[in-house]
């Protein structure tokens, strides 16, 4: 791959390196996927090359779907590396603490609206965070990042998506998290008939009280105080 | 008795949450004098909530005594009671607190409610010398990334379903592994691993920073007794699973470029585990750092010493208020002796 150069190395992801590089006189991204030495060479291998194979795929799907993604120009499945279109912009993981509320509910919305669009689409984009989401100059949202997705159309997979969504905007923007994930449901829920929205917010509620994500109500009655039985074993303490 | 030791303030901490009852007695500085564990082995099969709680109810007494017999305190040294409000199993946790409510209004000193999971950073910390890790609890009933940010624990990643350690221990169930004393399950899966040399392919699930396990025991349990030997399949299923968690502790340290990594919780004394962990912290310049047996199993030395914080940054829990809670969750808790 010659055509390649001046290779710069922008991030080195927990997953892949990304590279800005010169590609035919325009500027690309590089996602190469490095061996990860602490698993067994053929997981490794299996893992690497299933992402690459996927992300493009899906990453064209989705632009079908009209949700923004990175132009795909190579994909070279021996090096688990591929070379897209570079997105100038802002991630909205920087960008949701500097602006207004007001903006800050109009991008979640947005956001919501392409989440939408995905699933309508049956596109589950399986990494749903802030810093998968990129900004340009004239407002389009751009998704990026689609290793972990799937071609899915199940209410289950929705479901985690857009819990992964909320867990996300907890983990790192807790301070308007609701917030934002009220507004990123108003959007989803303008693509979405109204039915299916219902079953994914009963199943994101379904999820959360599958792991440990539930307060305990206070009504379980407890003893106020020790049990007879229970003082009593410690009588011998004295 | 030694004068010196009657002018020092101890806390008593009592652990329930699942299969062991302990009691653990640490001073307000930190020095821990006692750490009894007493674990509940079923006869067959998981722990039953019930059945784990009988035993818990049966060796409480027991088990206070011998902790302070270790300690070489008198029970009127105690300062304060605390005990794992949660999460965990309903009636171990509330057998535990009402041992820690009745100790408490017997000797008269205040009751301290603590988050288990925040416990065990806590004691990884004290342990370790970590300062602000990024933890890997893995355990039977917790599979949890954590790292503190504004005032709590923030959790990163997690189980969607079943934990690290339970997915091991039902499979080994299944595969007609039993526990003996002194060897739980997951220390065999780990021996019989060791001689494997097939890797078999089995379900990979990782979902943004959280997991699943449950479609990767399935898989497992349904390879038992064909083609591939027990010792591959130990062998591949720990490499898949590891590899799972491994890969989000990296994403979540990429993300919070935290310096330490801390390795918690039953199945951190997995070797290959560690070894796993350690190559990931290392190439992102973070060290690693893992928490001795002891202290990273269920314990109530942890619970002692996350009481002892609590207490000593003006949190305490009134017996109206010391019901437990079965899923409290990691962030829900402040944590404001942090930073």
């Amino acid at each position: 791959m010659g055509e390649i150069s001046q290779w710069q190395l922008i991030k080195k992801g927990a997953e892949a390196w990304l590279y800005l590089a010169n590609w035919h006189g325009r500027k690309v991204v590089i996602k190469k996927r490095l061996p990860k030495h602490y698993r067994t060479p053929e997981l490794d291998e299996r893992i690497r090359i299933y992402r690459t194979v996927r992300e493009p795929q899906l990453m064209h799907e989705a632009k079908k779907a009209g949700v923004p993604t990175p132009i795909i120009y190579l994909v070279d499945i021996k090096e688990a590396m591929i070379v897209m279109e570079f997105i100038e912009g802002d991630q909205v993981k920087k960008l949701l603490g500097l602006i207004s509320q007001e903006e800050r509910d109009r991008l979640c919305y947005d956001i919501g609206e392409l989440i939408g669009k995905l699933h309508k689409n049956g596109i589950i984009h399986g990494d749903l965070t802030t810093s998968n989401m990129i900004q340009d100059a004239d407002g389009k949202i751009f998704f990026i990042d689609f290793g972990l997705g799937e071609k899915i159309n199940e209410v289950e997979a929705k479901g985690v998506d857009l819990h992964l969504m909320k867990r996300a905007l907890q983990s790192t923007h807790f301070k308007f998290a609701d917030e934002c994930f009220n507004a990123v449901v108003r959007g989803y829920s303008s693509i979405l008939d109204h039915a299916i929205v219902k079953n994914v917010l009963e199943k994101i509620k379904e999820i959360e009280r599958r792991g440990r994500y539930i307060i305990e109500r206070k009504g379980s009655r407890e003893p106020s105080c020790g049990s007879e039985e229970v003082r009593k074993g410690f009588k011998h303490l004295k | 008795m030694n004068k010196g030791k009657a002018e020092k303030k101890y806390c008593l901490g009592i652990e329930s949450t699942a299969d062991d009852f302990s009691v653990g007695i640490v001073s307000f500085e930190g020095e821990i004098l006692a750490n009894i564990i007493d674990a509940y082995v079923p006869p067959e099969g998981g722990i039953h909530p019930r059945e784990a709680a009988r035993h818990h109810a049966d060796v409480a007494g027991k088990v206070v005594e011998k902790a302070l017999k270790k300690a070489e305190i008198k029970p009127e040294d105690i300062t304060l009671i605390a005990f794992s409000q949660g999460p965990g199993l309903g009636p171990c946790l509330r057998t535990g607190a009402t041992v820690a409510r009745a100790l408490a209004s017997y000797l008269c000193v205040p009751l301290v409610g603590v988050n288990h999971c925040m416990a065990h950073i806590e004691i990884g910390r004290l342990t370790t010398g970590a300062k602000d890790p990024l933890t890997l609890y893995v355990s039977g009933g917790n599979t949890i990334v954590a790292a503190f940010d504004s005032g709590r624990y923030r959790v990163f990643g997690e189980t969607l379903d079943i934990a690290l350690g339970n997915c091991l221990d039902v499979f080994a169930r299944e595969a007609g592994l039993r526990p003996r004393m002194g060897k739980p399950l997951g220390a065999m899966v780990e021996e019989l691993a060791r001689k494997g040399k097939v890797f078999a392919s089995l379900p990979y699930t990782v979902k943004g920073m959280d997991l699943s396990f449950s479609g990767l025991l399935t898989a497992a349990i349904n390879m038992l007794g064909k083609e591939v030997s027990l010792e591959d399949l130990c062998y591949s299923l720990q490499e898949t699973a590891f590899s799972m968690v491994t890969e989000v502790t990296e994403r979540a340290l990429a993300h919070t470029e935290k310096k330490e990594v801390l390795l918690t919780g039953g199945v951190a004394a997995n070797k290959r585990l560690q070894e796993m962990v350690k190559f990931v912290a290392e190439e992102h310049d973070a060290k690693f750092c893992v928490v001795p047996s002891e202290f990273a199993i269920d314990n109530g030395a942890m619970v002692a010493w996350a009481g002892v914080l609590a207490f000593t940054h003006g949190i305490t829990t009134p017996i109206e208020e010391s019901f437990v809670k079965l899923r409290w969750r990691l962030e829900e808790v402040e944590v404001p002796w942090v930073k």
